[in-house]
């Protein structure tokens, strides 16, 4: 189902115009800025199909600045992202795509601090979901409805046992998970849609497994 | 979820007696692990934010960014005050509740996205207008929200909610069949009798198309929220009156994905048909490509 439950539809709380357009591109934002981990110096924003038509008059381009600046889609400072990015010093360009992009509303998200740099693909889906389908070039999928771990390791026999079973040790519950790689016996990505909260000593352990590259996190729910 | 079409939403309904947003809300807490307590907290907190919005867009300035809408809503509350409305004071008063709400989303203010921001008004205007009519407390409205949501979730897991995907019909489509079927459990109808109004509200829709001017959300998405609350009111008043939809509810959703499907892209969305193509709909654009530049 690619919708839930209830608030998937009623909500989310968020600034308007639009869902798809400001909410899910708020998301989609606040995602990659996660991923990278820190406050981009350079950003490049490609939007395709209905975002490249309409991007402006919809505000995405300020709901996305924005949520790459972490805010969320019911934060007043959504209408005034780019002149905080600027204020920052954040370099940001715009860009319209062409070619295959699957859904309508897809955004390509460049994040780049220093050396680090982060590659999101991902759709607003309608009522403010979103879905990734890609990070760094690895075929992923997630929704941001659940806290997310975003694990690089190497590929070897026994990898997904290992963090799955430190999970299972956790008590974490696995909602989704999807793994891609580049080649065979190079560097895998993992994703998995958990359904507790991510805790920094969850995230340590992780990090402690020897074939573990790098951990990222994906939290874009408000917990109460 | 237990359940995926609204037949068997019903059936559980039935089965145990109960109603559309009682089986939401023990549903949604086994989904989210949270209390239902907790969930029902969630949905109080929007409701508060619809109302607020209402009250927002019939006292402040909701003058878009674009220039190009605001303040509609007020005149009609103020043509409704003077006793002059054609569909007199209730519908009036939806109508003008449910453009308040989609000029503050226009004008980026807050609201509950149900489904959809383009769709947003239609909810509270029906709900908001409702409460203080019949004297019900929040809490009563807070369970249609769940009663909403509940059609709302079958909608979009066996069609779709957004305009990008399939037209209007799917966002303020949507929206009159999730605010029809709510109000016929509120008013205390059956739950057959709010699946049938699900089904009555959105063969009304069926192939409305998305063809925002300016690709913003504002001409026509503004007045189609006001329109919106009206058909809904409309579609309970048949429900519970005894109409049936003919062909089931569940029926009209699967005709909404075929139409949407085959909907062209410049008609979902994109700006490139319909409306947003006219004349003036051209040269509105011009004028905002040079506001921008």
């Amino acid at each position: 189902m690619r919708f839930k439950d209830v608030f998937a539809i009623i909500g989310p709380a968020m600034v308007g115009p639009s869902s798809s357009h400001t909410a899910g591109a708020a998301r989609l934002g606040r995602a990659a800025r996660q991923l990278l981990g820190c406050q981009p110096e350079q950003v490049v924003i490609t939007f395709y199909g209905s975002f490249a038509e309409t991007y402006k008059g919809h505000c995405t381009d300020l709901a996305i600045v924005g949520g790459i600046l972490d805010y969320d889609t019911d934060d007043s400072r959504l209408v005034t992202s780019m002149e905080d990015a600027e204020k920052m010093g954040i370099q940001i360009t715009f860009k319209v795509g062409f070619g295959n992009y699957g859904h309508p509303n897809t955004a390509n998200i460049v994040l780049k601090h220093g050396d680090k740099e982060l590659t999101m693909k991902g759709a607003s889906i309608g009522g403010g979901n979103i879905e990734v389908s890609k990070v760094d070039g690895y075929d992923v999928r997630f929704t941001g409805n659940y806290s997310t771990l975003v694990i690089t390791h190497i590929d070897r026999p026994g990898m997904l046992a290992e963090i799955t079973g430190l999970l299972q040790r956790e008590g974490v519950n696995i909602g989704h998970l999807s793994l891609d790689r580049k080649g065979r016996s190079g560097e895998a990505l993992t994703v998995i849609e958990i359904d507790n909260p991510i805790t920094s000593k969850l995230i340590q352990e992780l990090q402690e497994m020897q074939q573990v590259k790098e951990v990222r996190t994906v939290e874009l729910m408000k917990r109460g | 979820m237990k359940f995926r079409t609204l037949e068997e939403l019903l059936s559980l309904c039935e089965q145990s007696g109960r109603s559309i947003s009682d089986i939401m809300i023990e549903n949604q807490a086994a989904e989210s692990g949270n209390t239902p307590d907790t969930e029902f907290m969630r949905m109080a907190e929007y409701y508060a934010v619809m109302k607020e919005a209402v009250q927002k867009g019939l006292t402040q300035d909701t003058t878009s960014r674009s220039g190009l809408t605001g303040l509609d809503a007020q005149r009609v509350q103020k043509f409704n005050e003077q006793g002059e409305a054609c569909l007199g004071d209730i519908a009036g008063t939806a109508m003008a509740y449910a453009l308040a709400v989609s000029e503050v989303n226009a004008s980026m203010g807050r609201i509950i996205a149900t489904p959809t921001a383009g769709s947003c008004g239609i909810i509270p205007g029906v709900f908001v207008s409702a409460q203080s009519r019949f004297g019900w407390d929040d809490e009563h409205l807070v369970r249609g929200l769940f009663c909403a949501g509940a059609i709302g979730y079958v909608i979009a897991n066996n069609s779709f909610v957004s305009g990008a995907e399939g037209g209007c019909q799917a966002e303020v489509g949507s929206a009159i069949g999730m605010a029809a079927g709510a109000m016929v459990e509120l008013r205390g109808g059956t739950p057959k009798q709010a699946i049938h109004a699900v089904g009555l509200a959105l063969k009304n829709t069926l192939g409305l198309i998305c063809d925002p001017v300016g690709g913003l959300v504002e001409v026509p998405c503004i007045v189609r929220n006001g329109f919106g609350a009206v058909t809904a009111l409309a579609a309970a008043d048949m429900a519970l009156a005894g109409v049936r939809s003919v062909i089931p509810s569940d029926e009209v959703i699967q005709v909404m994905y075929e139409v949407g499907v085959s909907m062209p892209e410049k008609h979902r969305e994109t700006a490139q048909g319909g409306l947003a193509q006219t004349p003036t709909g051209k040269r509105i654009i011009d004028e905002l490509r040079r506001k921008d530049q």
